[in-house]
């Protein structure tokens, strides 16, 4: 956990007090509503479908049980008793009144939450690996980089104002978590041959209507010179990224203009002037950042406790075990992911009555800490094994123990047109009729891994594009279709997916994932191929012949 | 339009010209670049002030040869959301070293002034007479900043090291 | 749906009405005949053409304070005079979510 202190805390409340201010100009009508959106945008308040929408930053995906349940107590008090993760570790509530907001900021401000720069152009929430700090082989814990980022990128003077929003992901395992490779900036932590910490730094990824994986610019980084060489690919970006269409204005499309060798040689020439300035970071520098996350004492614990062999005979634990723990860096201590995608419910939901519930469980088996990852689920980083029997219990009563990470009822869905004002088809219902179908969860494991992304619109906030099957809402005469892709992979080895054949209207959705499914179960060449190998070994065409064979 | 300068509002020394304008015979004035750019030398021979409104579309490369002799260069926020001139200011004070006045203009609203002072302009043309006179107690609001810029405030970074040096001295 | 916010040219098929979300709390609002905002879609005022939709849009616009994101939807006018929404969009903006019980405490 990161602890803020005071300077950090005076700065979240000199902007709460300032959006305070804000709103209260537009509610006067001294501020109209074309000046006030990017204001309140900046402070992550959308104005979806039915009402005013408030995203609410999780850096880099660490929450401590006092904020989750300063979270919860924002949906009970300010909303209507529950939130959303999404995919980029925000948490967003759907009916939040405007008068209302600066008093949910100050709530949120006592236990260093805030909502700046959720949305708009600017820099966006530093996300990264949600297994940070515990996953077993990682090279260092991200998340000293990213809370440095994260400082660095809040309330910048310069690039507050961008030509589009600006992303940035970190990872520091060889499996990536944190998706980098479709952000703006992706940072892959590596070390030299000297052993000193580095990044290697990709440009240019995104979704959204154009689509591209990132492309590496630099190989290596200096970690103390990361800081420069991320501002001067901003002042690159903020000069001459394009302003004249919002749909060619993110970095990829300045980087795909120019060629990354162009894009490179004119970032090279900016960094030049600044690498040596005050952005270089010491080392004492990152060492007061580190000094200020602490880590649990762990014990000496047994690899096998008996508790968790005596459990085993348990099937419905050992499902979830199986499914849902993962290893940890310390002997006798799990990582345990919180499915928040049961059967029937929308993807990523989370009740206010769930969020305290799991504070208390976090407290009693997580040293009070608590992960959220770009999959919409949660995780619980610290978990000692003995504990294992008791936690599940526990998380089954609140109908958070679904055993499907990972699987085809693990969907990642954007809120679509049931909330969303950009939305042209829904997604939600989507996703709840699948996780129905699938809801057999041993027809779920026979199918093994398969990522199913959801978007109800071309903007991507489901990840479609990087979904093993991809799912699109458009509109076609006033009716919600659905294109289907699929191959794609938000990984280390991420690709986008490719379209399978004609849309499909909002009822056929489902059985049409049904056809890709059993296309793919007599297709693979034995049970342990995924299905995303399966389509990597043989491409579209067998998919689209058997799905679309009677249709 | 206010414009306000060492934090007050002030009177406006400069006369704007467009690219044809008859040039005054004397007085300050403040030229479009291209403009500028023709006839440098007759403009900066003429008695008065001369200062540049420079376009935030075009390198200011151009312009750096002439920065030691220019009175003012007025950057341009054609709306608040383009936020190019930012990254032009922060080349004229912290690169190119530019010492004369760097004024912001266009849709410069209250809400920018903190930004815009930290990224080195030392006046305004603001859009609104209320934001004019809050200009005071706006840039007032923040009193920690993350970022190192050539305002020279310190940034949190470097005030934890200082704190934690004093602290080690202390004990 | 298309969404609003690519709303170019006024051009109306049929009848429609303005709605708009209330600035201070965001609720969805219908603009009335009286020069006001409505949460009841049954006192909204139909426009029948596209003069008629131009100016409701350009009064209901000025006034911000009251609601944003002022836009033209169209409605169906049964014979009872009953107004309906006129898609899904607009649907789901008025009966709210289609997700089921937890959404719509």
């Amino acid at each position: 956990m990161y602890a803020y202190d005071e300077i950090d805390r005076t700065l979240v409340n000199e902007r709460v007090s300032e959006f305070r201010d804000q709103v209260k100009r537009r509610l006067s009508g001294e501020l109209t509503e074309d000046e006030f959106k990017i204001l309140r945008l900046q402070n992550g308040v959308y104005l979806q479908l039915h009402a005013y929408m408030f995203r609410v930053a999780i850096p880099y995906g660490t929450l401590s049980s006092e904020q989750l349940r300063r979270l919860a107590h924002i949906a009970r008090r300010y909303d209507r008793g529950y939130g959303h993760f999404t995919t980029r570790q925000n948490i967003q509530f759907n009916w939040i009144k405007l008068a209302e907001l600066p008093d949910a900021l100050a709530d949120l401000a006592e236990v260093g939450i805030h909502a700046m720069q959720t949305s708009g152009n600017n820099m966006r929430n530093v996300t990264s690996d949600q297994w940070a700090g515990v996953a077993p082989g990682e090279i260092e814990d991200p998340r000293i980089w990213s809370e440095l980022l994260r400082q660095h990128t809040t309330l910048h003077p310069e690039f507050s104002f961008l030509p589009r929003k600006f992303k940035i992901a970190i990872t520091a395992s060889d499996h990536d978590r944190a998706a980098i490779k479709i952000h703006d900036i992706g940072l892959r932590l590596v070390k030299n041959e000297k052993g000193e910490t580095g990044f290697e730094v990709l440009v240019g990824g995104g979704l959204g209507r154009t689509p591209f994986i990132a492309k590496t610019i630099k190989h290596f980084v200096h970690g103390r010179d990361i800081l420069s060489y991320v501002e001067a690919i901003l002042r690159v970006y903020n000069q001459y990224g394009r302003r004249d269409n919002i749909y060619k204005a993110r970095i990829k499309i300045l980087v795909h203009e120019l060629g990354i060798e162009k894009f490179s040689r004119e970032v090279e020439e900016e960094w030049q002037h600044i690498r040596n300035s005050s952005l270089q970071i010491d080392d004492g520098v990152i060492e007061d950042i580190r000094s200020r996350f602490s880590y649990p004492a762990y014990e000496k614990l047994p690899h096998m406790p008996d508790e968790l062999r005596q459990a085993a005979a348990d099937s419905d634990f050992e499902a979830w075990r199986k499914n849902s723990v993962f290893p940890h860096k310390v002997q006798g201590y799990s990582i345990v992911t919180i499915s928040l995608k049961p059967t029937g419910g929308p993807p990523g939901d989370a009740t206010a009555e769930q969020m305290d519930a799991l504070a208390d469980l976090a407290e009693k088996y997580s040293f009070g800490e608590i992960r959220v990852g770009h999959e919409q689920n949660l995780a619980l980083p610290h978990v000692a094994k003995r504990d294992l029997p008791a936690l599940w219990k526990a998380l089954d009563k609140l109908g958070l123990a679904t055993p499907n990470v990972n699987l085809i009822t693990d969907i990642i869905a954007c809120p679509g047109l049931d909330y969303c004002s950009l939305a042209n088809a829904r997604s939600i219902p989507i996703a709840q009729e699948l996780t129905r179908r699938f809801a057999n969860h041993e027809l779920a494991n026979l199918i093994g891994r398969l990522h199913i992304n959801i978007s109800g619109c071309i903007n991507a906030c489901g990840h479609h594009h990087v979904g093993h099957i991809g799912i699109l809402g458009v509109e076609k005469n006033g009716e919600e279709v659905y294109q289907i892709t699929i191959g794609g992979r938000a990984d280390e080895n991420a690709a986008l997916g490719s379209l399978i054949g004609p849309g499909v209207k909002f009822d056929e959705v489902a059985d049409v994932i049904e056809d890709v499914v059993e296309a793919y179960l007599a297709l693979r060449e034995r049970p342990e191929e995924l299905f995303i190998d399966t389509v990597k070994r043989l491409g579209v065409e067998p998919f689209k012949e058997r799905v679309y064979a009677t249709r | 339009m206010p414009l306000v300068k060492g934090g007050k509002i002030v009177e406006d020394s400069f006369v704007k010209l467009d690219v044809d304008a008859p040039l005054p015979a004397a007085g300050d004035i403040l030229v479009p670049g291209d403009r500028f750019l023709k006839d440098a030398d007759a403009l900066l021979a003429r008695p008065g002030k001369v200062g540049v409104i420079w376009p935030n579309n075009r390198d200011i490369d151009a312009l750096v040869p002439y920065l030691g002799k220019l009175a003012a260069v007025a950057l341009v926020f054609p709306t608040f959301r383009d936020g190019r001139a930012y990254s032009q200011s922060r080349l004229l004070r912290e690169r190119h070293d530019y010492r004369g006045e760097l004024r912001a203009t266009g849709q410069v609203l209250r809400d920018q002034f903190v930004f815009m002072l930290r990224a080195g302009f030392d006046s305004f043309e603001v859009k609104k007479q209320a934001d004019a006179e809050a200009f005071t107690q706006t840039v007032k609001r923040y009193s920690v900043f993350y970022q190192p810029t050539g305002d020279g405030r310190i940034t949190a970074l470097h005030r934890r090291m200082q704190l934690r040096h004093s602290e080690g001295v202390g004990t | 749906m298309t969404s609003p916010l690519e709303q170019k040219k006024i051009k109306i098929a049929g009848p429609s009405i303005v709605t708009a979300n209330r600035t201070w709390d965001g609720i969805v609002v219908y603009r009335t005949a009286a020069k006001g905002w409505s949460a009841d879609l049954s006192e909204a005022a139909i426009v029948r053409n596209s003069d008629e939709a131009k100016a409701l849009l350009a009064e209901s616009t000025a006034d911000d304070v009251g609601a944003v994101g002022a836009y033209i939807a169209p409605v169906q006018v049964g014979e009872d005079g009953k107004i309906l929404p006129g898609n899904l969009r607009e649907q789901i903006r008025r009966t709210g979510v289609t997700i089921g019980s937890q959404a719509q405490v």
